[in-house]
């Protein structure tokens, strides 16, 4: 039983990483377990979003993905073809295709360097021997709108504002003219007013360049925008993945409910946040402001979740549920699915007659 | 309750001109804090940089007040200023900040007062919860001695009794006292964040403003944060000048909003006006530019372009090259607030003056002229 992702109907798949795993020693034989059994498919032309909180384990699958770190377990495939990094001409190779986006435009580029500098490399060292290097950076900077192109050239990094900065940024992961772009957190950095011209670039590089996009988030509502799947992470590993309107919409695992009811709400001029808080129902997070339960760590054993999570029994604290399916686009990974997604499981149990 | 105007002026004029003075911006009844006309540049080696110019703002007591801007845009300026917490280059060149203490300081003119009067009113009378948590606290000191500088420094209070006050500061903002032992290092980012708010609550404070305090945290830390800090705003009642980038935020936590552009406040308005009747295009830009989670998806549109540079602002509006609604006259807008015509906020107040019922919200295009043939995400979608 496999779930197939809404974004293959975007496009060939592009890369896939099949139950991959990271753990960091941390000394004194402890083990971090910071990737578990991660499998998922990045498509040509389509947004995947990796959603979770601080440390849960979003930006190291980028580094895996990016090579930057090598997976203790599991395999990731490009076009078909295990990855292979391990002589510099392949890691090369393997760069071309991949590139990584950092989230903070203000430390990713070199303040000494200026902007031609920091695009013209990589087309030397991606590209191969170009007739016109000038050319192509300012075909670069056209392409992130960076307009007009000799203006930027110049300048250094501290001559530019946030947006200009993460543009450039673009424009050097573009330069390797890659399949797969890897988003870690691009406009997290950036200010509201200028974040959504910023996911509209990248959607336009998207289709105009049928780019395999992996954006990395901690803002589920850009991903219900932005993505075509949401993959929701925790404690290391994905707790639930489906199309990204269904999942925001109609989330099934309890944490991505806790997520989703953090959010801000602009439509909810009569928040609790201004009438105080009330006390809430143990089974639902709508509305309600639960105060100690955001301290407490991921649980050592069972689901990473069971000890936050309001829906959580015994089993939920001995067990590590796997993803379940949902339907055929959807799955979470939740011992409580009866009761966390009553509406989606009982849709579920219509469609599949026993 | 005093009446800000009937005071003694012991206040000399610093205002840049009497019209500036005579503006038709309604004052609420007897704010706590009234902020007017206040200006302040940076002084740099290639001119000043207009930093805060002429800016009115008052908050009530018990109030949420939120400050909205994007970065650079003086908000932070403009509350440190009124505290007078800027050190040069920065310079405030003109206004007042009143200050009409329920517990017998003032009313008085904060940018008057002599040093001894501003240790006394800063933490006791208006506390700041300070950007970014992480860097804020000692590094070397343990969260109890962090806490007991600071009541030791505004309160006179015996030893005991000090520990007991920083114990229950912890209790106030739901970290357990066993905490009081901890390094800063060995808090997450949002204990370390609710540290900082129980260390500007220490003197219980009639004003605390918060400064970007959630920024740096995900969403769940937030929420539970900003619940945390209703919750005690309603148990010590306090009011809150809250400043953030996120308008979203704001529609949900504050009671009236400030949007602030380029220096200057462009609209102020209670949360459900700027909601449903925002006025200024820039408001209307900035509710346009987040994704809602719920709801129908919107084709949003975003802001073109970026904010003016203020050693050298355009004259009149400053948001005129990035306005979808620009013309001639917005060169020589004055930019004082004036009421909203038919809104029904009567403080609803707009620094455009070009609002009307055809500029009304549902009157707007979906898409700016200058952002030609490129569509959204939503767009895209279709």
């Amino acid at each position: 039983m496999t779930v197939t992702s809404v974004a293959a109907d975007r496009g060939p798949l592009a890369m896939e990483a099949k139950g991959l795993g990271k753990d960091f020693r941390l000394g004194r034989g402890a083990t971090l377990h910071a990737v578990k059994d991660v499998s998922f498919g990045l498509y040509r032309g389509a947004v995947v979003a990796l959603v979770g909180e601080s440390g849960s384990g979003k930006s190291t699958v980028a580094r895996l993905l990016a090579g930057q770190e090598r997976p203790t377990a599991g395999t990731i495939t490009l076009d078909g073809q295990p990855v292979n990094i391990a002589t510099r001409r392949t890691f090369r190779r393997y760069k071309s295709e991949v590139q990584l986006v950092f989230q903070d435009p203000f430390a990713s580029l070199n303040p000494v360097h200026t902007v031609s500098y920091h695009l013209e490399r990589p087309v030397r060292l991606h590209q191969g021997s170009v007739p016109n290097v000038k050319e192509s950076v300012t075909a670069l900077l056209e392409q992130v709108r960076l307009t007009p192109a000799a203006q930027f050239l110049p300048k250094y990094p501290h001559e530019l504002s946030g947006g200009q900065r993460q543009r450039v940024s673009f424009a050097r992961a573009l330069a390797a003219e890659p399949a797969v772009l890897l988003a870690d957190e691009p406009v997290s950095m950036l200010d509201v007013s200028i974040r959504l011209e910023m996911l509209n670039l990248l959607d336009d590089l998207r289709k105009r360049l049928a780019l395999a996009l992996l954006y990395i988030t901690h803002d589920i509502a850009s991903a219900r925008y932005f993505a075509d799947e949401v993959l929701v992470m925790y404690a290391g590993e994905i707790v639930e993945r489906g199309p990204a309107e269904d999942v925001t919409q109609q989330p099934a695992h309890p944490y991505t409910q806790l997520l989703v009811a953090s959010a801000p709400d602009p439509d909810n001029l009569g928040s609790v946040l201004r009438t105080g808080p009330l006390t809430g129902t143990p089974a639902s997070f709508n509305g309600t402001v639960r105060t100690r339960v955001a301290n407490s760590g991921p649980a050592a054993s069972g689901c990473p979740f069971s000890t936050r999570c309001p829906l959580a029994v015994d089993k939920c604290r001995q067990e590590n549920p796997a993803l379940q399916q949902i339907t055929a686009v959807r799955a979470a990974a939740c011992w409580r699915l009866d009761v966390a997604a009553a509406g989606i499981a009982r849709a579920r149990q219509e469609r599949t007659p026993a | 309750m005093s009446t800000p105007m009937s005071t003694p002026s012991s206040e000399p004029v610093l205002r840049e001109s009497a019209a500036a003075a005579a503006t038709a911006w309604p004052a609420p009844v007897g704010p706590l804090l009234e902020i007017r006309d206040l200006s302040v540049v940076y002084r740099t080696s290639s001119g000043d940089v207009k930093a805060v110019e002429r800016v009115n703002l008052s908050l009530n007591a018990g109030e949420v007040v939120g400050l909205c801007g994007e970065s650079g845009s003086g908000k932070s300026t403009l509350a440190y200023g009124a505290c007078r917490l800027l050190r040069p280059p920065a310079l405030i060149t003109a206004g007042s900040v009143r200050y009409n203490g329920r517990r017998g300081t003032g009313p008085a003119d904060i940018l008057q007062m002599r040093p001894d009067q501003l240790h006394k009113l800063r933490w006791r009378d208006i506390a700041i919860v300070f950007q970014s948590a992480m860097n804020a606290l000692n590094p070397v000191l343990r969260v109890r001695d962090q806490l007991l500088d600071a009541i030791h420094a505004h309160l006179r209070l015996p030893r005991d009794e000090a520990a007991e006050k920083a114990a229950s500061l912890l209790d106030l903002v739901g970290i357990p006292r066993s905490r009081l032992r901890s390094y800063p290092h060995e808090l997450s980012g949002g204990m370390r964040q609710r540290v900082m708010i129980a260390m500007a609550l220490a003197a219980d404070p009639e004003i605390v403003i918060m400064d970007e305090p959630t920024t740096a945290l995900d969403v769940v830390v937030q929420r539970d944060i900003l619940a945390q800090i209703v919750e005690v705003k309603q148990a010590l009642g306090f009011a809150i000048l809250f400043i953030t980038h996120d308008l979203s935020l704001l529609l949900e936590l504050a009671d009236r909003i400030a949007v602030m552009y380029a220096g200057q406040l462009l609209e102020v308005g209670t949360a459900e006006e700027i909601k449903r009747e925002p006025s200024h295009p820039y408001t209307r830009g900035l509710l346009t530019s987040f994704p809602s989670l719920r709801g129908p998806r919107r084709e949003l549109a975003g802001i073109p372009g970026s904010p003016p540079d203020l050693r050298d602002p355009p004259p009149g509006c400053p948001f005129m090259p990035r306005c979808g609604y620009a013309r001639p006259a917005c060169a020589e807008v004055d930019m004082a607030l004036a009421p909203v015509t038919g809104s029904a906020d009567p403080w609803h107040v707009t620094a455009c003056p070009f609002v009307g019922p055809e500029t009304r919200p549902e009157a707007w295009p979906q898409t700016r002229p200058e952002t030609g043939p490129e569509t959204g995400p939503e767009g895209a979608r279709s």
